[in-house]
């Protein structure tokens, strides 16, 4: 009796102690590239004491498959199964590079996790090229317990840099709206945050009332939305993620919307109604004072900001039709009326600019279809990337490799990723009910 | 060749972020009436205004929501008519106000949806204004394609959802 009950309360410690972060969205690789990199990440050497696994202890994140599943989604990487593994180097002194490369494996990923005396882990890992017999990255990492996902992030990052010459974007975060039915069958408007795996995630506003248009702040600390209330219609507001405090902004009379966080954090543009249509706004955050950008009696709306502050690519139907326009913030007169920047098809809305400022995705309808496209400013080309039928909200990620957007698969609402050049897609679903509005966040400060 | 590099992670702002759990929860209470339901609510035409109407105006006051085509403002000839009825109930009952709540359907986004929303919801404005109803009876305000009367995805839940909703209030 005496054996069981403690073979019982040190399961339920082992489930304790290694219960995973919870993924909240599930994702689904639903097209990986042609030709992408055969990788082999093994799993990570643990040299510490803990809950036991079989005969041996084990870290309390698996690294390797965070690294793996990670590099897997971006699309350009295909780790083997772990099965396929030939042998379990955790140093680049252990590793058989003719057995890798009959393998077929170009690069190879090895490291050790050891438990250091003060509470916190050592992370060390190799990135090696298989065919030079060569170290390209090697790194040692001290992390917490509880940031150690977010280490395996930063690892994903780095092999990403070495190997594509482009920073990662796994140690990042996204913001989403879900929607789920309460026992009384009202829907419950929830705004999320999670690290950009889907994990981790946290709900940072619940409300009955509709909730759109987050926005991210450059430094990650603050979200920027829209909230509906009942008889009084679209409200913005800027809440801290620390403290869960919401300030409305631009509180004129009428409709507020379509808030975004210019990219050095000092300005918010938004679309306001109080003038008898919708106008786009520039609200200065530390003062507190809203100017007007747009003076047309048809609505402009969706603005979004180029990288540098100095323009906002927005939605107008002064042409009829919703097209792309793009206007300068500080100059006036001819120089400050704005340019048409679309004029493939007769709806393109709701621009995102890639980071580096040379493309704008947008919704772009073509036969009764809305779908996700990629405007490359330089050229004026206009790239479809989806083929679904009510895609919206596109956001690029803070390194420009995807584009992650809203759209409907199996009736429900949920989001995906797709490439720039359109080889890699992903599906991010919610376990029940619809998950929409995404919004990718700026790099994080070290 | 082998770079080794030492990343200390302190307690950094995002590790404090993920261990707060500081979520705002905020309830409406002032649950408006469900959205499909267009007869209930405030009380309309109580100083007998409807009862002097003849029958075809008092029809059309009793219709609370007003139709519009895709991606248009253009008030049909049967929209007309409902909102005249209403623009002589609001101009003899100075006392009421009504709110003029915008929706537009699933298509396009949410954004530009708003705009579509508060548009339609302006075109009634204009033709309650021109009839003698005074602008401060009057609040304009859009759901765009938040609130639909009707789930599907299809013209026939989107013809029910590109609409204008008409909620009166006081006395």
């Amino acid at each position: 009796m005496y054996r069981f009950s403690r073979i019982g309360l040190s399961f339920l410690l082992v489930v304790a102690l290694i219960r995973p972060s919870i993924a909240a969205l599930t994702i689904d690789i639903t097209q990986g590239i042609d030709g992408a990199l055969p990788v082999a990440v093994v799993p990570f050497a643990w040299s510490g004491s803990g809950p036991t696994k079989g005969a041996s202890t084990v870290a309390p994140e698996n690294i390797a498959a965070i690294v793996a599943s990670d590099l897997r989604r971006s699309g350009r990487f295909a780790p083997i199964p772990n099965s396929d593994l030939v042998g379990k180097p955790s140093h680049s002194s252990e590793v058989n590079y003719t057995a890798w490369r009959a393998l077929g494996v170009d690069n190879l990923i090895v490291g050790q996790v050891r438990p250091m005396v003060d509470g916190t882990y050592e992370v060390q890992f190799q990135l090696l090229d298989m065919f030079k017999a060569e170290q390209l990255a090697g790194y040692k990492i001290r992390s917490r317990r509880a940031n150690l996902r977010r280490t395996a992030h930063q690892i994903s990052d780095l092999i990403y840099q070495a190997l594509m010459g482009v920073k990662g974007a796994f140690d990042t975060n996204i913001s989403y709206v879900t929607v789920t039915k309460n026992r009384r069958q009202e829907n419950i408007y929830r705004l999320a945050i999670a690290d950009s795996d889907g994990f981790n995630e946290k709900i940072i506003l619940e409300t009955k009332t509709p909730i759109i248009s987050p926005s991210w702040s450059p430094n990650g600390l603050q979200i920027a939305y829209v909230r509906f209330k009942n008889n009084i219609g679209a409200e913005v507001y800027v809440q801290s993620i620390l403290t869960g405090r919401a300030k409305r902004i631009a509180s004129f009379k009428g409709t507020a919307s379509a808030p975004a966080w210019s990219p050095d954090g000092k300005n918010l543009a938004l679309t306001l109604y109080k003038d008898g249509n919708a106008e786009i706004y520039i609200h200065n955050l530390s003062r507190g004072t809203s100017r007007r950008i747009t003076r047309n009696s048809a609505a402009d709306t969706e603005p979004a900001w180029l990288p540098d502050n100095s323009a906002l690519i927005f939605t107008s139907d002064r042409g009829n039709s919703p097209q792309l326009y793009e206007v300068s913030v500080n100059s006036f007169g001819a120089k400050g009326r704005p340019k048409r920047l679309t004029f493939e098809g007769n709806y393109n809305a709701r621009a995102s600019v890639s980071p580096d400022g040379k493309f704008v995705a947008m919704v772009h309808r073509i036969e009764g279809s809305y779908r996700i496209a990629v405007l490359e400013r330089a050229t004026g080309h206009l790239r479809v990337l989806t083929e679904s039928r009510l895609d919206e909200s596109p956001s690029f990620a803070p390194n420009g490799s995807m584009i992650i957007y809203a759209t409907e698969y199996k009736n429900r609402g949920v989001l995906a990723a797709v490439s720039v050049d359109g080889r890699a897609r992903q599906r991010l679903q919610l376990n029940r009910g619809d998950v929409r509005e995404p919004a990718w966040s700026y790099f994080k400060k070290k | 060749m082998n770079k080794r590099l030492s990343i200390v992670l302190l307690a950094s702002v995002f590790g404090l972020m993920v261990g707060c759990s500081s979520a705002t929860k905020e309830e409406d209470t002032a649950a408006k009436s469900t959205d499909t339901d267009t007869t209930s609510g405030a009380d309309v035409g109580t100083s007998g205004s409807a009862t002097e109407m003849q029958g075809g105006q008092a029809d059309a006051l009793s219709k609370r929501v007003v139709y519009f085509e895709f991606d248009s403002s253009d008030v049909t000839s049967e929209t007309r008519e409902i909102i005249s009825a209403h623009a002589q109930n609001l101009s003899q009952n100075t006392g009421m106000s009504v709110v003029l709540e915008g929706h537009a359907d699933e298509r396009g986004t949410r954004e530009y949806n708003v705009a579509l929303g508060e548009r339609r919801a302006k075109a009634v404005k204009q033709l309650l204004v021109v009839q003698g109803v005074q602008s401060s009876q009057i609040q304009v305000i859009s759901f765009g394609e938040e609130r639909p009367a009707a789930v599907g995805h299809d013209e026939s839940a989107w013809g029910l959802n590109r609409r204008v909703e008409l909620l009166y209030s006081g006395s």
